[in-house]
Formats: C-alpha cells, structure tokens, sequence
C-alpha cells in the first residue's frame, strides 16, 4: 500500500515539475535558450499568492489570479530587458549567463523584500484528504488538485499550440524563425507570448508546489526549476508532451528513490538521471535528433 | 621572441603576462607593508586568504568558460572534492610528519584528486555543448555536494571504514576516530593557510594557466572555441584538448579548496560554500573581468570581494549588486546593439587609437566568434 502512497505523491509531484518543464520546454523550443530564471518566476508567483493570502487575508482565488498576472508580465519583462538585446549575439554563452544574473536578481530582490526566513504557505486547497482501502491509502486534497489541475494545463497548452493560429506561429517560429518572418509572423510577438505563457503556468505551478510543501524561501523555486529542466530534457527539450511525461517520470523517479534509496541522495538521483539520459539518449525520449551542418 | 642575440626583447605576449605577474608581486609588496605598519584591520586581515582562494578560483574558471568557450556552472563542486581530499590528507598524517611538507603534499593531492575528478566528469560532460554542458556541470557540482554530505570515514587500529549511512555504522573500535562525519564535515583542520602561501599559490596557477594558453596545446584549445569544426577538419584532437582545460582548470579549483579548508577549523559542505550559488559568485568574477581575460579574473576577483566589506552598508546588497553586474555587463558587451554603439563611440572620440587592442582584447574577442561557426 504504501508503494502506492509514494506512486501517488510522485504522479503530483510530477505534475508540477511538468508544468514547469512545458515553461522551459516552450521557450527553449522558441527561443533556443535555457531561461535560469523560470524557476525563480515560480518563487515570485509564491510570494504573490502568500502575500495576498496570508498578509491581506483576501481569498486564495484572488491571490492565484494576481499572482499568475505578476507572474506574466514579469516573463515579458525579463524578455524584453534582459534576452531579447542579446537574440543576436555571437555567443551563445552571452544569454545564458544573463540568465543566471536574472535568477540571482530575483532571488535576491525577494530575500531583500521578504528576509531569509522561511514562510509557512497557507494552503490554497481546501479539499479533505481522499481515503481509500479503509483508510490505508490517503490521498491529500492538495495532490488531488495538483495531479487534476496538470491534466488540465496538459490538455488546454495541447489544444492551444495545436489548434489555434497563435500556437500555430509558435510551432512555425520554433522551426524556423527567418521563414516564419517571411510568412508574415510577429516573430517577436510571439517569442513574448511564449514566455508569458511559460511564465504564467510558472505561477500556477509556484501556488500548486508551495501548497504541496509549504515552506516558501526566496530560494524556493531554484532546485524544483533546475530539476524540471531535467524532466525537460529527459522527455526531449522543445517537446510538448515530451516536457510532461519527462515531469511525470522523474517526481516518480525523485519520491521513489527519497522512500526506497536515500532520502539526503534524492537530489543526486535526479541529477544521475539527467546524466544517464544525456549520454544515453541526448535527445531524450521524445526528441527529435538534429544533424550538425557545416 | 625567437633572435637569440636580442635577450631582452619579449613578445607582446611575454609583456603582457610580466604585467600580470608584477601587478600580483606588487599586491603582496603592498599588503605586507600595510600589515607591518599595522594599517590593516583584523577584518581585512581575515581576507586577505579568501581573496587569494576567489583569485585562484576566478582565473581557472576563466580557463573553462574564457579559453576553452564552454560554461562550467560546477566549478565549487572541484573545489569542494580537493578541500575535503586535502583536509583529510592533513588530518590522517597530523603529527606525523612536519607541518610544512603535509601541507604540500595536501595541495598535491587535493590537485590531483580534483583533477582526476574533473576527467572523470570532462569525459561524458565535453560531450555535449553550451546549455547542456552548463546544466550537467551544475549537476556534477550537486552530486558532488550532496555525496560528501552522506560519507563517513573512521580510523582505527584496524584501519580505515567506510560508511554512506551515518558514524555508528562505520563500527569503529575502542581507539577509533571519525575522521569524515557525513554532513558535520571535518573538524580540526590544522591551520596552515598564510597569505603569503596563497600569492605563491596564486602565482603558480597564473605561470601554469599563461604558459598554457600560449603555448601549441592552448592555441589549439582556442581553435576548438572558435570553431569546433573547423579544429576537428585540421586534425585537433577535440576531446584531448578539451579534457586537458578542463582537468587543468579543476585541480586549480581543487588546491584553492585546499586552501580553503586549511583556513578553516572545521569543513563543512554547505550549500552557501560548495554550491551552486558558489559556482555563480566565480562566474560574476570572470564575466566582469572580461571572458577569456586572466588578468581582469583577479582585479575583478579582488575588487568584488573588497567592495562590499569596504562599503559596510553595502553588505546587505552584496548579492543584489553582482546579480545587477552580471546582467549589465553581459547586455554591454555582448549586445550586437551595443557592440555597435561602442564602435561608434570609438571612431567619434578615439579614432587615434587603433593600435591600443593588447593581447588580452585579442583572447577576449575570440569567443565572439563561437556561434558563427556552428550555424
């Protein structure tokens, strides 16, 4: 019974690093690059929910909304100032080590803003805890929620980048930006709407993470988005569905290995997988393999 | 160089590292006169050995990320294998042989430990490129970290015991001694860390980081930067060269661990020391002092450590003004928009100025060029 308990609490879990991992995946799909500071949006999405909810007392629906608007403008933001000059740049390098600055700023603007102390999240799910088996196996409100509420972002971002025109330019910019400017597509539009996008599943998924574990520090979102960035790169980066069976898989992979290896070696674990994949299949699982040219 | 009869011409190049060489001389000049006259408070005094560790630190990583063009994000991860190598070296042979010596052969190992770790990672990490290779780095730093925290080493008359679970199951006997206590660390490193002993230190990774950088082996480490094609097509053994930055950059971070752990009475890996956030603190050293620049590696090193302890209220905002460094100087100087407004500047106010690019200016443009030859 209890294996299932932990297969439960890694499908949840999971689910959140999968909604991380579709920010990363979209813009990394996009924008070719590696956004360090998704993971430090879900902190802020975070601070949002618990300074409406537990500062002000107003309803958590409220705090959600605001938090994933927080959360939105502050992805275009992040694009406009910081990656966006250095679409161009010779080096690769340039836009990832901005990144990491981007991070490290929000990071610490949050530690000036609200100290280094941990805050208690209030829980925005007030579902009783499911029992099954004669109560054996409990399941919480919050890994309910969680597990419905990525099914849903799951099927709604598939819908979205299949079915309309603006996903459809998404599709067409990841593929090939100059021929999408030629077919008449804003192409910086659209790479502004991808990280609005990434960034408001990126609150979503900062209120569902901080529910789950209610411990909020500014350095909360570092390791759940370095480790969604694996999920990512595990279910093959720029890939949609990829991005969610990776999340799913590696919360499993992380709980199972927290109950039934170490529980101080989880990190390790995670990382370990990352390592595997990249030499085993560095395309992950549903990548698409690219020839170099010359 | 070259005209035997012509002894006390040099290259530019051979110029350029005498200036490196002499600023470090004339930094430790001036630090023992200010400490002999007793104009050093006990504050900088404390510093002045993390400064030659952040000094060593930031000129190997500039070796990984300047010279060899791939971002290293797992830099404290060596420093953190060759502190506790060395640390433990010491503590074993504590006594036992003179201070001096065990001190040596610490940094030796610590060295050796780290680069040997940096081989074992650089073997399937230089596999991969840009983004991956800096997140996998990032991953090596976290296992390494998270690895030291669960091991336990113990020492009695039967010899030494392993254990990755906690001291008791080491099964120690009456005599026993537990030399590595999972995450309590080591405690009772002698302390042999000097400043004097960190400038020699410093010196000697500038001689080896210098010398290889302009010697056939670092002009080809450079071409692979450039363009990794390109080397591959004249014959550069890419994963060679590529194995021998990296490994030569890590077992400068492992003896700057030595150090570091011969500074301390009691080592611990903790996320603030051996973290990620340690890895990033380096990173903004390079990165101001210019990418592929070794010599602004250590004004840069020693300018950001100094800054925020000269400027007390400024220590709070410590971490909010290198974050703020990292992302100016990156939009400034790689920017196309920016590249272009400081050659306009350039031709308007200082079009005499042609011949004022060093060798340094000539290492650091080189990386521009990385991403023109993949595409």
């Amino acid at each position: 019974m209890s294996f299932i308990s932990y297969l439960i609490n890694g499908i949840s879990l999971g689910s959140v690093y999968a909604i991380i991992a579709l920010g990363y995946t979209m813009v990394y799909g996009i924008a070719k690059m590696l956004n360090f500071a998704h993971g430090d949006v879900i902190m802020v999405g975070g601070f949002a929910v618990f300074t409406i909810v537990s500062t002000y007392g107003l309803p958590p629906a409220l705090g959600i909304l605001v938090a994933v608007v927080i959360c939105t403008v502050l992805g275009i933001v992040i694009e406009r100032v910081a990656y966006k000059p250095l679409r161009n740049a010779a080096s690769p390098l340039a836009v990832l080590i901005t990144a990491i600055g981007v991070s490290y700023l929000l990071q610490n603007v949050a530690l000036l803003i609200f100290g280094a102390n941990t805050k208690s999240f209030t829980s925005v799910v007030s579902i009783p805890p499911l029992k099954l088996a004669e109560g054996k196996l409990m399941i919480s409100g919050e890994t309910i929620v969680t597990i419905i509420s990525g099914i849903i972002v799951m099927i709604c971002l598939t819908l979205f980048v299949n079915k309309t025109k603006a996903g459809q330019a998404m599709l067409a910019v990841s593929e090939d930006k100059g021929a999408a400017q030629l077919m008449g597509i804003n192409v910086n539009g659209t790479i502004a709407l991808t990280f609005a996008i990434g960034s408001a599943l990126a609150a979503v998924a900062g209120v569902l993470l901080c529910s789950s574990y209610p411990s909020l520090t500014p350095y909360t979102g570092a390791m759940p988005g370095i480790k969604a960035f694996v999920a990512a790169v595990f279910g093959g980066i720029g890939s949609i569905p990829g991005a969610m069976i990776g999340g799913i898989l590696l919360g499993i992979i992380e709980i199972l290995g927290k109950a039934y290896i170490s529980s101080q070696m989880a990190d390790a674990i995670v990382f370990a997988v990352l390592i595997v994949v990249l030499l085993v299949k560095p395309t992950g699982i549903l990548g698409k393999n690219i020839q170099e040219k010359v | 160089m070259g005209k035997m009869n012509s002894k006390l011409k040099f290259s530019k190049t051979t110029k350029s590292n005498m200036i490196t060489y002499l600023i470090v001389a004339v930094a430790f000049v001036a630090v023992k006169i200010l400490l002999a006259g007793g104009h050093m408070s006990s504050l900088m005094e404390g510093l002045l050995v993390p400064l030659c560790i952040y000094v060593m630190l930031a000129v190997s990583l500039n070796l990984t990320v300047g010279i060899l063009g791939e971002l290293s994000l797992g830099h404290a991860g060596f420093m953190c294998v060759g502190a506790f190598a060395g640390a433990f070296f010491s503590k074993c042979m504590k006594g036992a042989m003179p201070d001096g010596l065990r001190f040596l052969i610490a940094m030796v190992i610590g060295a050796a430990v780290a680069g040997a770790f940096g081989i074992l990672i650089g073997i399937p990490v230089l596999r991969l490129k840009g983004d991956y290779l800096a997140i996998v780095t990032l991953a090596f730093g976290e296992i390494i970290k998270n690895l030291v925290n669960v091991l336990y080493i113990g020492r009695d008359g039967e010899g030494f015991h392993f254990s990755m679970k906690d001291s008791i199951s080491l099964h120690l006997g009456e005599d026993g001694e537990v030399l590595i206590n999972g995450a309590q660390g080591i405690t009772g490193t002698p302390h042999d860390a000097s400043f004097t002993v960190g400038i020699i230190l410093i010196l000697i990774s500038l001689f080896v980081i210098l010398n290889l950088i302009n010697s056939r082996d670092g002009r080809a480490i450079m071409s692979i930067r450039d363009n990794r094609i390109a080397a591959e097509s004249v014959g550069i053994n890419i994963t060679k060269y590529k194995l021998m930055a990296f490994s030569i950059s890590a077992a400068i971070a492992g003896v700057a661990g030595v150090l570091y752990a011969h500074n301390l009475s009691t080592l611990t890996a903790l996320p603030k020391n051996f973290g990620y956030n340690m890895s990033i603190m380096i990173l903004v050293y390079v990165v101001l002092g210019g990418i592929g620049n070794i010599r602004g590696s250590i004004i840069s090193a020693v300018i950001l450590t100094l800054l925020p302890e000269l400027l007390r209220g400024l220590s709070d905002y410590r971490m909010l003004i290198y974050a703020v460094i990292l992302i100016v100087m990156m939009l400034f100087n790689w920017s196309p928009k920016a590249i272009d407004w400081k050659e306009r500047v350039r031709e308007k106010y200082f079009s005499g100025w042609k011949g004022r690019k060093g060798a340094a200016g000539q290492v650091s443009e080189g990386v521009l060029s990385k991403g023109k030859g993949g595409k």
